[in-house]
């Protein structure tokens, strides 16, 4: 019970988490000594976290499979991107007549917009096929996913509205109280990198993202995703609506993705079809089991380390295999997915749970041999 | 006369070849504890899923407290106030036995997942009563030392009553046990009998598929018997076990040539 | 814009291709209760692998003829699948037999992408080239054009489709299959052993896709490591169309699922007046794939999986 033990302890939970603060802030500058491309890559894994923990709720907390949840990752880029760029302008003559201007909406506005049509997605891909059983929910959804990018591939004629495979370019970085974060700023004489301003928004986002999490996860609305995964019979018996419970997990874990997507096109400029195939899905998945499904320390665990680690590997492996073979045998694309590969079969096949699951409760009774051990199964009808 | 509980008429169901139920019908007073009983494979089961809402029937009246409905949805019929266990026992096995109880009080609260994450104070009274509550049931039941214990790892006596807790945390005014007695012995059941005197003390009424007959001739107002999914028989224990269709239907038919039968204590 | 004629035959090619693929899934889902995420790529590596041994062959060989170099390069293709799939078994599947439903699942995912990998590494990341083993010269048959690589695949498709139902419906072989498929647990009481069956499934399933995948090279000329992906979907989702674990309905899905797409392909543009053109062929298999999960769900000719109870 969290909030009793935080209650307990207030002193140390309040000192534990300005620890956390205080190494969230400096990491960047560490790692800035190495180069912007390790900042960079610590904003990415931010955004990563923030698609673990949405991918979370729907697989971890509802116990749902989905495999398609990297279109509403696109949903919210896309929404930005149009929003936020000339490309409807360009291409709409009538949009460019209304906005003379130019369609410039600030992030605040657009966020909560992606969100909602991304949430709005989730609802539109959950409704149907909430009912079918776990597999075929799995690969409904990748279909799905699937869908989504060859639309956001093809939409570009007879009326262009993704631009195809070109993708959506010169999209406006963020404006955040007069600054704008794509050039760099001075702060009391020291100069901050505009990879550095993106890194801090995008890490109080995720710790956002974190305590939100959290705070579902310890609900009446938490409880009854566990009890719809443990067993959801019996929750409906309970009283919980899981078709509704189930639809939520949906949409709230979409919701945190268009997010995530959000800021993604604003802070990376230009968004295509390509930053949204299946490999994506699959790696925020494999981010989550490598964690700890359902564990929320876990998965930001799992995110952070699949995020992090190729990008030590794009640094280090190239030079080692020259200096070993001269030659680069693997190079890092295929190191990366190689990685994934065995996070995912690994785990599963030696610490399913994860690497840092929920901690468990409870003491092992003995099973007396009279007595048959009782586990959840199927009553007869 | 005051109306039944619950009331059922011409509840008809059938899986494919097979009429699982044909024409059942139940009456249940308030504050009773009322039996059903009957061989294997009679229908208690499917006609427990049907009260439920887990079995949607071809036909049938439904009526609780004297509101009419049809049991389509399981959750809605939880929250009119039916709620049961399961023959197999089916515990959330991997939260805890705290947990399982305060699931238990989903229908019965407010709360959405907004409150949640904004942590509004109506969200954290909610919480909070949610858990005392629970804790309070947990007590009164006699298991509240498993509060953390994953529930799986409970012994299965406490298991069934972990099961019960939950299901009396929906606050509801029937409470339908499916072989609640199953696997447990002489000791647990005289335990369980006790505990169930205590539930129809608080008020709740109690509709039991059992086929421990000491336990049912102890504790039942009513019975009925099912046999082949129609009822048999139906009255007072002690009238029901001396019903020749039912020594039947248990026993079967001497064999012609067989002597002739001692009566029955 | 091809005619009718046209579109069916087409059809009928690309359906006796995903008839093959779907085989697999669908046996192996009647035993197991299980996706096999990886089957497709099992279908890349034997294609690559069919298309390295021709090369070679070709190049040790110059005067071989070129429907002997086909015949080979399946024959190569064969045992690369079969081993590689009952690998997949062992080391993946069999651990996770009791696990939750959704634990081999994301195994088998794990294992597609260590596929591909391993595929990357060998073959290289660029789309390589198949060549042209069989005579180019189209046969026409009543206003249609039908290569002879194309006219084989429908042929062959339905050779082995016609051998497979007999040897489930009429052998020893196959009756311990079926047992296995609805009760495991009771087929083992009469002595049928499920592990062996499960390999025996396996290694068929992945047989038919090595032809599939080489005759998919064959048509398209083409091969690559992620060539695996879209009929190991479309393969799975014809599968299910025909009702999962159920033979014939693989065979039928298969087809049904490729005229569809055909057809589709073929019309959508004068359907909606321009707005969607061919380029949207993908998406037909996945509205397929979603209408019938969500209002067929036991598919055309009914599901058949094993009782999980």
């Amino acid at each position: 019970m969290p909030e009793a033990a935080s209650a307990r302890r207030p002193a140390r939970a309040f000192a534990g988490a300005a620890a956390v603060a205080v190494a969230l802030a400096l990491l960047p500058i560490l790692a800035g000594a190495m180069g912007d491309a390790w900042v960079r890559g610590l904003c990415f894994a931010a955004l990563y976290v923030m698609l673990a923990l949405g991918l979370n709720i729907v697989v971890g907390f509802a116990g749902l499979l989905d495999l398609g949840y990297i279109a509403f990752y696109a949903v919210g880029a896309y929404v930005y991107a149009l929003l936020a760029s000339p490309h409807l302008t360009e291409h709409f003559p009538a949009l460019a007549r209304a906005f003379p201007g130019g369609l410039h909406m600030p992030i605040w506005a657009v966020l909560p917009l992606g969100a909602g049509l991304a949430a709005a997605f989730g609802i539109l891909l959950g409704a149907p096929v909430l009912k079918l059983r776990g597999d075929y929910l799995a690969i409904v959804t990748l279909g799905f996913g699937e869908i989504i990018r060859i639309f956001l591939n093809n939409l570009n004629a007879p009326l262009n509205f993704t631009n195809g495979p070109a993708g959506i370019t010169l999209i406006e970085p963020v404006h955040i109280a007069g600054l704008d974060l794509s050039h760099s700023t001075t702060v009391l004489g020291l100069r901050v990198s505009s990879v550095l301003m993106y890194y801090y928004l995008l890490v109080a986002l995720a710790v956002l993202a974190i305590v939100v999490c959290l705070r579902l996860q310890d609900s009446r609305l938490g409880r009854a995703w566990m009890a719809i995964r443990e067993d959801e019979i019996a929750a409906r018996t309970m009283g919980i609506n899981v078709r509704n419970v189930k639809l939520l997990a949906f949409s709230l874990g979409a919701s945190f993705g268009g997010i995530a997507g959000g800021m993604f096109a604003a802070f990376q400029g230009f968004v295509s079809p390509e930053s949204f195939s299946l490999m994506e899905s699959i790696i925020v998945l494999s981010m989550i089991v490598l964690g700890g499904l359902g564990h929320v320390p876990g998965v930001v665990l799992g995110a952070v380390m699949l995020a992090m680690l190729p990008e030590a590997l794009r640094h280090t492996a190239v030079p080692v295999q020259q200096w070993l073979f001269g030659r680069v045998v693997i190079d890092a694309e295929v190191l990366r997915m190689l990685l994934y590969g065995l996070a995912t079969v690994g785990i599963m096949l030696y610490r399913p749970r994860g690497l840092w699951p929920a901690p468990r409760h409870g003491v092992v009774a003995a099973v007396t041999p009279d007595r048959p051990a009782a586990a959840a199964g199927a009553s007869h009808g | 006369m005051v109306e039944p509980l619950l009331r059922a008429r011409g509840v008809n169901k059938r899986f494919g070849g097979l009429q699982a139920l044909a024409d059942v019908g139940i009456a249940i007073d308030r504050g009773q504890v009322y039996g059903l009983i009957g061989p294997n494979g009679a229908g208690k089961t499917t006609f427990f899923n049907v009260l439920t809402g887990l079995t949607v029937p071809d036909a049938g009246e439904f009526e609780l407290d004297g509101r009419r409905y049809w049991p389509k949805e399981a959750h809605r019929v939880a929250q009119l106030g039916i709620a049961r266990t399961f023959q197999n026992i089916r515990l959330f096995p991997e939260m805890t036995a705290l947990e399982n109880v305060m699931v238990g009080r989903h229908a019965r609260c407010r709360a959405n997942a907004l409150d949640a994450v904004l942590r509004t104070p109506r969200a954290r009274a909610e919480e909070a009563a949610i858990r005392i509550d629970s804790l309070k049931l947990m007590q009164d039941i006699g298991i509240d030392r498993y509060a953390q214990h994953q529930a799986r790892t409970l012994p299965y006596g406490d298991q069934r009553r972990l099961e019960i807790a939950r299901a009396l945390a929906t606050e509801p005014k029937l409470l339908a046990l499916d072989e609640p007695a199953a696997g447990m012995n002489a000791t647990e059941k005289d335990g369980l009998r006790a505990l169930l005197q205590r539930i129809r003390a608080t008020g709740v009424t109690i509709l039991l598929i059992e086929h421990d007959v000491k336990l049912v001739m102890g504790l039942c107002d009513r019975v009925t018997v099912l046999d082949y999914g129609k009822v048999i028989a139906e009255g007072s224990p002690y009238d029901v076990q001396r019903d020749a269709a039912v020594v039947e239907a248990y026993l079967g038919t001497p064999h012609p040539q067989a002597q002739p039968r001692r009566a029955l204590a | 814009m091809d005619t009718l004629l046209q579109q069916l035959l087409n059809g009928l090619v690309l359906g006796s291709l995903y008839a093959l693929i779907a085989l697999g899934y669908t046996m192996v889902y009647g035993v197991l209760n299980l996706i096999n995420f990886a089957h497709g790529d099992v279908l890349m590596v034997g294609a690559l692998a069919a298309l390295s041994a021709i090369g070679y062959l070709h190049g040790a060989w110059p005067g071989l003829p070129g429907w002997s170099l086909l015949i080979l390069g399946i024959l190569a293709a064969i045992p690369v699948c079969v081993a590689l799939s009952l690998l997949i078994e062992r080391i993946a599947y069999r651990p996770l037999r009791h696990a939750p439903r959704l634990a081999p699942l994301i195994t088998a995912i794990g294992v597609s992408i260590l596929i591909q990998t391993f595929a990357m590494l060998v073959w290289g990341r660029n789309y390589l080239t198949f060549p042209q083993l069989l005579p180019e010269a189209p046969m026409h048959i009543g206003g249609a054009t039908l290569t002879v690589t194309k006219a084989v695949v429908i042929v062959l498709a339905a050779l082995i489709m016609a051998g497979l139902l007999w040897l489930v419906n009429r052998t020893r072989l196959g009756r311990a299959m079926r047992a296995t498929a609805e009760n495991p647990r009771v087929a083992s009481l009469m002595g049928v052993s499920p592990d062996s069956v499960i390999a025996v499934t396996f290694a068929i399933g992945a047989a038919l896709a090595a032809v599939a995948g080489v005759m998919i090279e064959s048509t398209y000329s083409v091969a690559h490591f992620y060539m695996g992906f879209i009929p190991g979907l479309k393969a799975f989702t014809a599968a299910v169309l025909g009702g999962i674990g159920n033979i014939a309905g693989a065979m039928v899905g298969g087809i049904v699922l490729g005229l569809i797409e055909s057809l589709g392909a073929g019309y959508i543009g004068d359907l909606t007046g321009g707005v969607f053109g061919s380029n949207y062929q993908d998406v037909f298999a996945f509205i397929v794939l979603c209408g019938v999960l969500i209002l067929r769900p036991s598919g055309l000719l009914g599901e058949r999986v094993a009782d999980r109870a």
